[in-house]
């Protein structure tokens, strides 16, 4: 972090007049940020401060020139995901694309798709599933495969649940996550029935040559510790007409990736020709992320 | 005198007050004060390293703290509604016992507080919760009402004390017309407290242990069981200690009551048990975990049959008028309510829930020590609150503080508490 | 508290989601995947080194033996696990143009639309393929899409996909003393 500003911090833990609260992470804060307006509410001055401060942080801490960017959602546009489980193998491909594109901590290994192996017999059933398998080859004989990451609910028990408002669905269906509004009381974490969402329980780490400098404020940037992160449907290359990475790594092309408003759109083929289902339906969280049998 | 000298030497008189005492006394405060340090070195511990040194994960993302909070909301509760029998059956000392349960609420509160502090990953942030320069996401937050309802609770207990002892200090009576309406407020306002605290787990469908109607009566039952068991000890050490009259007749009422509220606390636990064991859907699986255990993931099984045998054997203890008048078997009981319903709240209800995950990961939680220290800090906090606020107001109750007219303030010899 | 839930849920019924998705005024079917005649983007054959093209052996005075039986001058390597029951390698490739294939009808297809041999059998994979939901797809989900061939994934003599090595599962979570 940038050196403190020394006057600014006593104001701050006078002014904030819970020393024992600020103790630790004191250092890491300065005036402007204390008295930051809510992601939504930024001016674009400060919304562009903020960009050149992460860009600022980024090019010290890892020594290369980054692009973070705030694309906005674009009208008439409607994300929607769909995955074919009859075809995933299990090959966790999309995991480490995902890592690799979203500047996941490296150790601690925090990963956004978790794949979880079924026994074939027992259908989609969680309390048997296995996110630890390891063979020499798969699919293995009699499993089925089945990566979880963010459903991006239409009805998003994750922001409905956060007390600072800091996660919210954005008006193209992506759920994101302000790394700088987070207080990291993890309510989201209880609430969000797909266990998508990671905590950065300590200092995340990211080599320099694995950085990726494309970066969103609200996506792939580095994060913090003691905040919460999650998938993002890769929001900085989304937005730019991009397909996620884990749609383009996938060896089977088991994953599909749209505007629900288009018509001509993957997604909405699959939604009218194929038999899909969501996870947990039960709950009306209404996913955004479609299940289907393509086979 | 103005009444603004008047409360200077409240507050001089105090701060003489508590800086005297025996050596019981200093003993005491000495240990908690060492307990405080130690809980604060491995708080700045965790700051420094994040909260990898406690033993949650992504698997189990709340846990022993969020557990302890939860208990002690069901204290703060607790302490307050025993106002209730105290009036209903006309207490003589109910200006004490109100007092005493209000200053139990405010030294739980500020223990709650501190325990959700040392759970968030960025304390440094809470601003965000306040109005103003924070965004407050009510009203569909179960947390952000939390947070309302219980600085409110704060502040209304602090209020009603400070005011109730302000009164007595100067030797005046308390003016009902706004006394009784506060201390009325207050006791909805503890039915509330616990019922969000509830909620907040309750509005939860992602997990299926706490996602259950019952779950605020539930929290209601046990902390009417946890919260007079603190009194009862409380007004015994009372008694011998200082010139209190407490009659036996009001201490086995509270120990009567408490039987009910336990009988209460195990019915609607049986409910819950039942509707799973009978139905035996995909949601059983929780219960097992806490009962049985899941293969070979049985760490808190010992824990809770020792939380419902606690329980139960407290049951019987306070049912039967032998036991229940019988100092040493009232106070075993109070300890075995105590140990039962903060098994219950701390490991029963927050780790089965996360246990096993949403998509049927199965991760073993035990408290880090990291988190037993910090909570010992916290723990010892609250005693040293509670025994500094019992300390100077036990003589104002007494008689014994005054500072009106030219009356000299002066400090009792004894101790409040030992 | 009973405000409260009252507040709760009158909020929870009002509460209109601003992005909700409502089609119910304007669902269109997806279209269809492009027409079976729209010519598609797609990167050139995956042949081997030399392999192409065929008629630099096959010579056209070379006598053509459409006998099935065990290839031991060439093409040894080939194994064929595709229906082999029912078809032998003239059934795809054309035995007068080496360099070319042909449908069922006869009609030669290009090596660089493949495709179009295999659809003939596997319509409905050929179809989703066309809408880009079968196979792996890159580019603009807006815009333009870049296609793969069928047999950048699929080996035509032996289709199905062969087991691959997984990588490393995520580590366990371990507690902290």
């Amino acid at each position: 972090m940038n050196a403190p500003d020394t006057t600014r911090r006593d104001f701050l833990c006078t002014l904030a007049g819970c020393a024992a609260a600020l103790a630790g992470a004191c250092g890491d804060v300065t005036h402007t940020e204390f008295f930051r307006s809510h992601f939504k509410e930024l001016t674009p001055e400060d919304l562009d401060g903020i960009l050149k401060k992460i860009e600022r942080e980024c090019e010290t801490k890892y020594g290369k020139d980054v692009d973070v960017k705030n694309t906005p959602a674009r009208e008439g546009v409607q994300f929607a995901y769909a995955l074919d489980i009859s075809r995933c193998v299990g090959c966790r491909r999309c995991v480490y694309a995902c890592v690799a594109e979203n500047n996941q901590s490296r150790d601690p290994v925090v990963q956004w798709i978790r794949v979880l192996e079924m026994d074939k017999e027992k259908g989609i059933d969680f309390e048997h599933a296995n996110p630890y398998y390891d063979a020499e080859t798969v699919p293995r004989p009699g499993h089925t495969y089945l990566p979880v990451a963010c459903q991006h609910c239409e009805n998003p028990p994750c922001v409905k649940t956060c007390p600072v408002g800091a996660t919210w669905k954005e008006p193209d269906g992506i759920v994101v996550i302000d790394y700088d509004w987070c207080i990291g009381c993890r309510c989201c974490m209880s609430a969000c029935p797909y266990g998508a969402r990671r905590f950065n329980w300590k200092e995340p780490s990211l080599p320099a040559d694995e950085m990726n400098p494309n970066l969103h404020v609200l996506g792939n940037r580095p994060r913090p510790k003691g905040v919460v992160e999650k998938c993002t449907w890769c929001v900085h290359r989304v937005r730019d007409g991009r397909y996620p990475a884990c749609v383009e790594v996938c060896p089977v092309g088991a994953r599909k990736f749209g505007n629900l408003l288009d018509p001509s759109s993957e997604i909405r083929y699959v939604l009218d020709k194929k038999r899909v289902f969501v996870l947990k339906n039960e709950l009306a969280t209404h996913p955004r992320f479609y299940y289907f049998y393509g086979l | 005198m103005s009444v603004f000298g008047q409360f200077l030497r409240f507050v001089t008189g105090s701060v003489r007050i508590v800086t005297r005492g025996n050596a019981l006394y200093w003993t005491w405060i000495l240990s908690l004060l060492v307990m405080i340090a130690i809980g604060a070195t491995a708080y700045v511990h965790q700051m420094q390293t994040g909260l990898i040194s406690t033993s949650m994960r992504d698997q189990v993302s709340w846990a022993f703290y969020i557990g302890n909070f939860t208990f002690l909301v069901g204290v703060a509760a607790a302490a307050v509604l025993l106002v209730i029998p105290a009036y209903v059956y006309h207490w003589k000392p109910i200006k004490e016992v109100v007092i005493l349960g209000e200053l139990l609420a405010i030294a739980a509160i500020v223990m709650c507080a501190l325990f959700v502090l040392v759970d968030v990953g960025h304390p440094d942030r809470l601003q965000h919760l306040m109005p103003g320069i924070g965004t407050l996401n009510l009203p569909t937050s179960l947390l952000a009402w939390d947070v309302v309802v219980l600085n409110g609770y704060l502040v209304l207990n602090f209020t009603i004390v400070t005011y109730l002892l302000f009164m007595l200090v100067r030797g005046k009576h308390p003016n009902y017309a706004i006394f009784t309406p506060l201390v009325l407020l207050s006791i909805p306002w503890a039915i509330g407290i616990h019922t969000v605290t509830a909620f907040l787990y309750n509005g939860l469908a992602a997990r299926p242990f706490w996602n259950s109607a019952i779950l605020a009566p539930r929290f209601i039952a046990s902390a009417l069981c946890s919260g007079p068991a603190v009194l009862v000890v409380l007004m015994q050490l009372l008694r011998r200690f200082t010139r209190f009259e407490i009659q036996d007749a009001a201490i086995w009422k509270v120990a009567e009551l408490m039987a009910y509220a336990m009988f209460l606390n195990l019915f609607l636990l049986g409910a819950e048990v039942f509707k799973e064991y009978y139905s035996g859907t995909e949601h059983l699986i929780h219960m097992q975990y806490m009962f049985a255990g899941v293969g070979e993931h049985d760490a808190i099984v010992p824990f809770m049959w020792t939380a419902v045998a606690c329980s139960f054997i407290s049951f019987l203890l306070f049912l039967v008028p032998q036991t229940r008048k019988n100092p040493i078997t009232l106070n075993l009981g109070c300890g075995l309510i105590w140990l039962g319903v903060y098994l219950e709240k701390g490991m029963g209800l927050v780790i089965p829930g996360m246990t096993p995950d949403t998509l049927g990961e199965i991760y073993e939680y035990q408290p880090s020590r990291t988190e037993w220290l910090v909570a010992m800090g916290i723990f010892a906090v609250g005693f040293l609150l509670f025994t500094l606020m019992v300390k100077v107001a036990t003589p104002i109750m007494l008689g014994e503080f005054r500072v009106a007219g030219d009356e000299h303030a002066h400090a009792p010899a004894k101790p409040a508490t030992a | 508290m009973l405000a409260l839930a009252l507040a709760l849920a009158a909020w929870a019924c009002g509460h209109g989601n601003a992005h909700e998705l409502d089609l119910s005024a304007g669902w269109v079917p997806a279209a269809d995947a492009p027409a079976a005649g729209t010519k598609l983007h797609t990167p050139p054959p995956p042949f081997s080194e030399g392999i192409f093209p065929c008629s630099e052996c096959h010579e056209p005075d070379m006598p053509v033996n459409t006998k099935r039986r065990e290839l031991s001058m060439a093409h040894q390597e080939i194994v064929l696990k595709h229906d082999a029951e029912h078809r032998w390698c003239l059934d795809c490739h054309d035995a007068t143009d080496r360099d070319s294939l042909h449908l069922a009808s006869g009609e030669k297809v290009p090596f660089e639309e493949s495709y179009r041999l295999c659809g003939q059998c596997h319509g409905d994979k050929y179809r989703d393929w066309r809408a880009g939901v079968h196979g792996r797809r890159s580019g603009q989900w807006d815009g333009e899409k870049e296609y793969l061939l069928c047999v950048h994934c699929h080996n035509s003599h032996a289709p199905k996909f062969a087991p691959i090595k997984p990588l490393p599962p995520p580590p366990k979570p371990e507690r902290t003393p």
